[in-house]
């Protein structure tokens, strides 16, 4: 199968355990890499990783837990990816998957937001939180990925978002991958915990440095209370040799309202993990997904809505495009436990292939236990409107013109969702930049 | 301006038009009629440049250039313009984009500078008059939600912002009601003049009592079966269709 090296992760793992002998996280680390060992890396004989094979990448060796003493990243490699809006944002650098201070800058008081080495917080004022909801994923995520990278939990953060604050710093997150010299493994994972009557919005981009190849793997955990709201947004905009599996799992554990937007366009082989838990009535949650890939790039979205109380609300809204030999897959699994009546669960997901390469697997994937409930699933794959098509070009405009217009009406409404206006701004032009290209190439 | 020699279209695999033959000058307006089946929608489309539909057969020249070898886009900014039976609804693209797009590319070919924004609104202004559209509906994706009449009315004024040299009309009276044929009709009207020309396709007279036009065609089963001025549309509404029909099938009898 694979040619993962078990011996190196052993090592790097007691190495690990060793150094950094917190006897919580330890104890966490050593149940992630119990599963691990015992569970392997997904293949496609997995059903939920049946279209995404990470365990292939994995025959190459990886780099883990480099020293950070030995990092060579300079502020410029740095500006190079900011984010607009930036200058107004709390801005957390993590290379190689660990959180870097110095590259950092917070902008937000202490009274609003704090932001706190996983290892430091786990050991003061926030210990009780961190070892409440610390690893709580894993019960649902307990695929071998997902227990690698609770095997190296280290260099993290843990986010409070202090109860009443309506935090007007966004938190932008830069993960550098510097695969200069070495195939990198970054694997992220930090605690958000966002206290009640709370607005916290974040923001996530990737960046690999290097002809080397860089693989991801980040689990973010975020736990959500009554009346807080969440925005969590991702731009996937990396080089074709950074790969990734990422996770975002928000518990709403009281009434509130969570929202998503992922944007795609270039990578390797991205997988996305969005999970909602509803373990509160009335929680709310919106998730948004647009990709837009050519080349061999291959995006999964994985979408879980778990929702164990009553009157809560999804909604899903995927959209697709496919050009060149890229693959989308979008998996929309949607829980509905017997006490959570009185659910609301859409999902939609719509793709448009543009070459006889690529191709999309799409697959809702509903289970319900309730009887008062409303779930309805759609999906579509299609070409581009040939009515359409014909009818702009009879007034003279271009065919790769009019692709790109339809294109762009067809992104449109899921870039409407990103609700900081510069980044709504910045994922427009990168949208409008990838769609004259394929008039270009056309 | 227009010359169409033995025509022979079909659409996948069906021969649909089987030799036609017209002629259209500059200033002219040409009605063709017939029944349903008879080909008109076909012509039209073969015309704008509909790829599925494969000219087996025959020529056609417009302003001297054939154009059968001729893009859809490439036709239109050549001067042609097809006022579509069914105009296509496209949510998230803004009407005003779209025909600055149109306008734009067009002048792209003929090697003139893009309009300014401010000239491009004058001229919206002017032809929003000029064919009593509503504002509201030019701020809209195109044709979203619009009713059958707004639907038409948008395609003459996007012949109005064109300014084409030969306008095909595509059964542009159907699910008209009196009023909206009625600005539809004096919009095309309005747009005529000495340089332009106009092909009508219709089943009935009552856009043709509005466009008076100078010669009517009737086509049945892919070829054109008569010629004669807008008397014979007159005719037409009083007799039917069948009369030709018999008429043709002694003729082919014979």
């Amino acid at each position: 199968m694979e040619k993962i090296n078990l011996e190196y992760l052993g090592e790097k793992f007691n190495q690990l355990q060793t150094l950094n002998p917190d006897e919580f996280i330890s104890s966490v680390r050593k149940e992630g890499f119990h599963n691990f060992n015992k569970k392997g890396l997904p293949t496609y004989k997995n059903e939920e990783w049946k279209y995404t094979s990470v365990s292939d990448l994995f025959r190459k060796e990886y780099h883990l837990c480099e020293d950070e003493a030995n990092i060579e990243i300079s502020k410029s490699d740095i500006d190079e990816m900011r984010l607009p809006g930036h200058e107004n944002s709390n801005e957390l650098v993590f290379v190689n998957g660990k959180f870097n201070g110095q590259l950092s800058t917070i902008r937000s008081s202490e009274k609003q937001l704090i932001i706190l080495p996983l290892e430091e917080a786990v050991n003061g004022k926030y210990k009780e939180l961190v070892n409440a909801h610390l690893g709580k994923s894993n019960l649902f995520v307990n695929d071998g990925i997902h227990a690698l990278n609770t095997s190296f939990i280290y260099g993290g953060i843990f986010i409070y978002a202090a109860k009443g604050q309506i935090i007007e710093n966004p938190v932008y997150v830069y993960h550098i991958s510097d695969a200069r010299n070495n195939h990198i493994l970054s694997q992220p994972r930090s605690l958000f915990y966002v206290d009640e009557h709370t607005k916290l919005q974040l923001v996530e981009t990737y960046k690999t440095i290097g002809s080397m190849d860089s693989f991801t793997n980040e689990v973010f955990e975020v736990v959500v209370n009554a009346n807080a709201i969440v925005e969590f947004y991702k731009i996937q905009n990396d080089s074709s040799n950074a790969s990734q599996v990422g996770t975002t799992h928000i518990r709403q554990i009281g009434k509130s309202y969570a929202h998503t937007v992922i944007v795609s366009l270039n990578g390797g082989i991205i997988r996305n993990n969005t999970n909602i838990i509803m373990e509160a009535q009335g929680n709310e949650a919106h998730m948004y997904g647009l990709y837009l890939l050519k080349g061999n790039t291959h995006v999964d979205n994985h979408t879980l809505v778990d929702n164990k109380m009553p009157n809560c609300f999804s909604n899903e809204f995927y959209k697709g495009v496919m050009d060149g030999r890229s693959t989308g897959v979008f998996n929309g699994k949607i829980y509905v436990r017997p006490d959570a009546q009185k659910t609301n669960a859409y999902q939609t997901n719509n793709n448009i292939l543009l070459s006889d390469g690529a191709s999309v697997n799409t697959k809702p994937q509903l289970e319900i236990f309730a009887d008062d409930v409303k779930c309805s699933h759609g999906c579509t794959v299609g070409r581009l409107d040939e009515e359409a098509m014909f009818y702009l070009r009879t007034r003279g405009i271009s065919k790769e013109h009019a692709q790109a217009m339809l294109l762009h009406a067809f992104a449109s409404n899921i870039i409407e969702q990103i609700k900081i206006e510069p980044l709504r701004q910045y994922a427009e032009q990168l949208i409008v930049e990838r769609l004259t290209e394929v008039e270009a190439e056309g | 301006m227009l010359s169409i020699k033995n025509i022979h279209a079909s659409v996948e695999g069906k021969q649909i038009l089987k030799g036609i033959n017209l002629d259209v000058q500059p200033g002219e307006v040409h009605a063709i009629m017939g029944p349903n089946g008879s080909g008109k929608s076909t012509l039209a489309s073969v015309l704008a440049g509909r790829e599925e539909y494969e000219v087996t057969e025959g020529s056609v020249e417009f302003l001297g250039k054939d154009i059968l070898g001729l893009s859809p886009e490439d036709r239109a900014r050549e001067g042609l313009f097809l006022a579509f039976q069914y105009p296509v609804e496209i949510p998230g693209v803004s009407t005003t984009n779209f025909i600055k797009t149109a306008l734009n590319e067009k002048r792209k070919y003929h090697g003139q500078p893009p309009l300014d924004a401010v000239s491009f609104m004058k001229l919206m202004k002017e032809k929003m008059n000029l064919v009593e559209i509503d504002k509201s509906l030019l701020t809209r994706s195109i044709n979203e939600g619009f009713s059958g009449g707004e639907k038409k009315k948008n395609e003459i004024f996007q012949m109005a912002m064109l300014e084409p040299k030969l306008t095909i009309l595509d059964e542009t009276d159907s699910g008209l009601d009196i009023d909206a044929l009625r600005i539809v009709a004096s919009g095309v009207n309005k747009l005529r003049d000495e340089n332009r020309a106009i092909i009508v396709i219709t089943h009935y007279q009552r856009l043709l009592d509005y466009l008076q036009p100078d010669f009517v065609h009737v086509l049945l089963n892919g070829k054109i079966v008569k010629n004669g001025t807008k008397d014979l549309a007159l005719e037409l509404e009083e007799k039917g269709y069948d009369f030709i029909k018999d008429q043709f099938s002694m003729q082919e009898a014979v």
